[in-house]
């Protein structure tokens, strides 16, 4: 019962969609009040009834109703509580689900909030939030229902893939629905004010807090899916240039230049097309990863015309969004006025520089993605593209990038001075060159690049750091004055700073872990100890250990550090019999920022079993690094001028006549 | 979107436990050995999805890695061996395209975008200087002109 409500709801949110695509829309258009007026109610009245439908096929997971197919496929009635809730999205439909759910979620977010913003620029945006989400209601309701019922309901279920019952993803998917989400609002944005055919600095900074906000948990989803597949996977890697991997971080990278740009458009003004061309790139690359994700398309291009529903539907909806989007953009955007001219040496300048070298990068990962699907369907030519292409085109745009990055906020606007802003950074540029000569006194001369990266990252740590204590002059001003102008800093300033702070935190663990990591591949016996980087580790024995729905057999080791024990580890191999799946559990001990990592292979018969063995310097700093960032979008996002909006209600301005006579 | 991934893995490989290099295909001579790792790094496993041999415990990826490590030992250079598979595989076994007609676009793509943004920054920025000079230059109107002349005039008699 309660899961044909649910059916229903989403059935009459779907309606309501349609409503939503056309009425407020063409009210924006005509300037009619009433017809805008629907849209805030009906994107409210949205947002509750796909919370009901989640709600409804979440009951049935908690019950573990196997009437209904996608329960069957994905749940067991052993299956731990946590993982039944998790379990709702841990699968396409129910995962497209909860999608749907972000998504209304966001547009009642703004239909209930957005008072303050024009009545057309709010009713059109949310028509267009409305097209998207009447896309994937009808995606879902089509192909990809996650309310089936099955005739004659089987008494226990398929279980959820083993891998998947893992902390990490109760929290991933839904970290990275929101930052693709998020975009989603930034593009409607973006199609609203082409409609309109208006665009000001108010736009930038209505959209500004939006797109902080789907960047800040698109950066924590990433970053979380990373640790992840790093203790899940067993092997110490941490990111694979996978393209399942790369159709989340292709709309971060956009994402990421379209926060920069749209500073250049709120303050001066200027870049307002490419600001709105890259809101529409930016949720495009976010539909084309999920093209790419759902439609198979990946595993072969042939596997795409075996279950065409799926693949093509996606593929009309992500024509029609991208195509549309464009043709839009191509046909509007020449209405749009330019303005702000600035001097190539300026904080717009390097914010240029910042989108230019991003935006390249994107089209590296783009490429390389969607270069070998394009070979075999074009001529059946098989090519991989893997790590090593990305590391060769991506790593050198990061450089330039992040040689940049401590320039960019001490520039001034329009014209900055580049020798002053060199002289503001000398101290971080100092301290860099000591870094790096450091690495190198320590490593010799074997490993050349790493010192030049870690003296890299120092000089963007640096830069940051320095950023902050140049703008409250704390030199000059002395510490108890400059303590106390530190506070009166805008928020934005912080976040900038935490931000760049945070890229070179990342790029430093990048560096360190993957140049000074030391791996040991051995067969262990118990009793057997190995010196890993100066720590020496114990095998002390393995056992099997029933868990609640697993089977796993358990090493134990000990980590000695000059004779004290420092750690004991237990990584496991577990089995989950539903499914007949092993997976392997790491055994990590983080020593305050590197990690020693320990992950089992097969037993021999001996009662010995074969060992990977990695002290990993540094590691957590690529984690840490990207917390900073999100707490930098924070920081951004907590900016006086974002609350109080560009627009004033006319009742407020009128209140205050007298206290602005400078205007 | 990673989980799709570890789907991936789960259903096409079957398993993504355990780990890759087994201590029993380890070669004696460390500096062959590091050799076998890289090219290890650089070698696609092909049941599975996107995953280098060096990470894969395939059971195919465990052949190839013998056959790698074999091929070293014989003597092989690093690009021999390169060869050796591609000619046995084909060219998807190599997780780093090589240089060719038609991998050109792919290859050229990143310095290529990167390019094109050079230039249509710059042809933007000029663009926008002239529009603006003629812009802000509006012709003077009679009266104006008339002004200027005058002003003009009387600073050249002073």
């Amino acid at each position: 019962m309660i899961v044909e409500l649910g059916h229903y709801a989403l059935v009459l949110a779907f309606a309501l969609t349609l409503i939503q695509s056309v009425v407020p829309v063409w009210g924006a258009v005509r300037e009619n009040e009433r017809l805008m007026a629907v849209a805030p109610p009906v994107s409210i009245a949205m947002f509750f009834l796909v919370l009901l439908s989640f709600t409804a096929l979440t009951i049935a997971y908690l019950n573990s109703d196997f009437s209904v197919q996608n329960v069957w496929e994905n749940s067991h009635s052993a299956k731990p509580l946590v993982y039944k809730i998790t379990g709702v999205w841990g699968n396409h439909e129910g995962s497209l689900l909860l999608w749907a759910l972000i998504l209304v979620f966001f547009g009642a977010l703004v239909g209930y909030f957005g008072t303050n913003l024009p009545a057309p620029l709010r009713a059109a945006t949310l028509g267009v939030q409305g097209w998207v989400t009447a896309g994937f209601l009808l995606f879902m309701l089509s192909t990809s229902n996650p309310f089936n019922r099955i005739p004659n309901p089987p008494a226990e279920g398929n279980d959820l893939n083993p891998l998947l019952q893992d902390i990490g993803l109760a929290i991933h998917p839904p970290l990275l629905y929101v930052g693709y989400v998020g975009f989603s609002i930034t593009f409607s944005f973006a199609v609203a004010a082409l409609i309109l055919g208006r665009i000001d600095a108010a736009w930038a900074r209505w959209v500004r807090p939006w797109t902080l906000l789907a960047w800040c948990f698109l950066t924590l989803g990433i970053s979380m899916g990373s640790y992840w597949a790093y203790y899940e996977l067993g092997w110490g890697g941490w990111w694979f240039w996978d393209p399942v991997e790369n159709a989340s971080f292709m709309p971060w990278l956009a994402g990421t230049a379209l926060l920069h740009s749209a500073i250049v458009m709120e303050k001066r003004d200027a870049l307002k097309v490419w600001t709105i061309l890259l809101a529409i790139f930016t949720f495009s690359l976010s539909l084309l990863g999920t093209f790419l994700v759902r439609s198979g398309v990946l595993t072969s291009v042939h596997a795409f015309a075996t279950d065409p529903a799926r693949g093509v539907f996606i593929l009309v909806l992500l024509c029609l969004f991208i195509g549309g989007s464009l043709s839009l953009f191509a046909w509007r955007a020449p209405l749009l006025k330019q303005g702000g001219l600035f001097a190539p040496i300026s904080r717009e300048g390097a914010l240029v520089f910042n989108n230019l070298f991003l935006t390249a990068a994107c089209a590296a990962v783009l490429v390389g993605t969607l270069y070998p699907l394009a070979l075999d369907a074009v001529t059946g030519e098989k090519i991989s593209v893997g790590p090593p292409f990305f590391n060769l085109t991506f790593g050198p745009l990061m450089i330039p990038l992040l040689m940049a990055v401590p320039y960019g906020p001490i520039l001034a606007w329009k014209r900055g001075d580049l020798l002053a802003a060199s002289q503001r950074l000398y101290a971080a540029f100092g301290l860099s060159i000591l870094l790096t000569l450091f690495t190198f006194w320590l490593w010799g001369m074997e490993k050349v690049l790493a010192p030049l990266g870690v003296g890299l990252a120092v000089w963007v740590m640096a830069g940051a750091v320095a950023e902050i204590v140049t703008r409250v002059k704390l030199t000059e001003v002395g510490l108890a004055r400059g303590f106390a102008r530190l506070k009166g800093l805008p928020g934005s300033a912080w976040g900038t700073a935490t931000a760049h702070f945070g890229i070179g935190v990342t790029a430093l663990g990048i560096v360190a872990s993957s140049a000074f990591q030391e791996e040991k591949v051995l067969t262990m016996a118990p009793g057997d100890t190995v010196n890993v980087s100066g720590y020496a580790v114990t095998f002390d024995g393995a056992a099997p250990r029933q868990g609640p729905n697993y089977i796993e057999d358990v090493g134990h080791f000990t980590v000695r550090q000059a004779g004290v024990v420092i750690a004991e580890l237990d990584p496991s191999k577990r089995l989950y019999p539903a499914r007949q799946m092993p997976t392997t559990e790491a055994g990590i001990h983080t020593l305050i920022l590197s990690q020693i990592y320990v992950s089992l292979g097969e037993p021999r018969d001996t009662g010995a079993i074969d060992v990977r063995i990695y002290y990993k310097p540094l590691i957590t700093l690529i984690w840490i690094g990207t917390l900073f960032m999100a707490l930098g979008a924070v920081f951004s996002m907590a900016d006086r001028r974002l609350r109080v909006g560009a627009p004033k209600p006319a009742a407020r301005r009128k209140a205050v006549p007298q206290a602005a006579p400078a205007e | 979107m990673r989980f799709m991934l570890m789907l991936w893995l789960a259903l096409v490989v079957g398993a993504a436990s355990a780990f890759a290099v087994t201590p029993d295909e380890v070669l004696d001579d460390p500096a062959l050995e590091t050799r076998a790792r890289a090219l290890s790094a650089n070698l696609r496993c092909m049941v599975c999805q996107n995953e280098s041999i060096d990470e894969s415990n395939a059971p195919l990826a465990k052949d190839l890695r013998l056959l790698v490590r074999e091929r070293l030992v014989a003597g092989d250079t690093d690009a021999q061996v390169l060869d050796y598979l591609v000619g046995r595989y084909g060219e998807f076994v190599l997780l780093k395209p090589r240089f060719a007609a038609h991998t050109l676009f792919l290859w050229a793509a990143p310095p290529l975008a990167l390019l094109a943004g050079i230039v249509g920054i710059a042809i933007v920025l000029r663009r926008r200087k002239s529009e603006l000079n003629t812009v802000s230059a509006p012709p003077l109107s009679a009266d104006e002109q008339a002004r200027l002349d005058a002003l003009l005039k009387r600073d050249k008699t002073d």
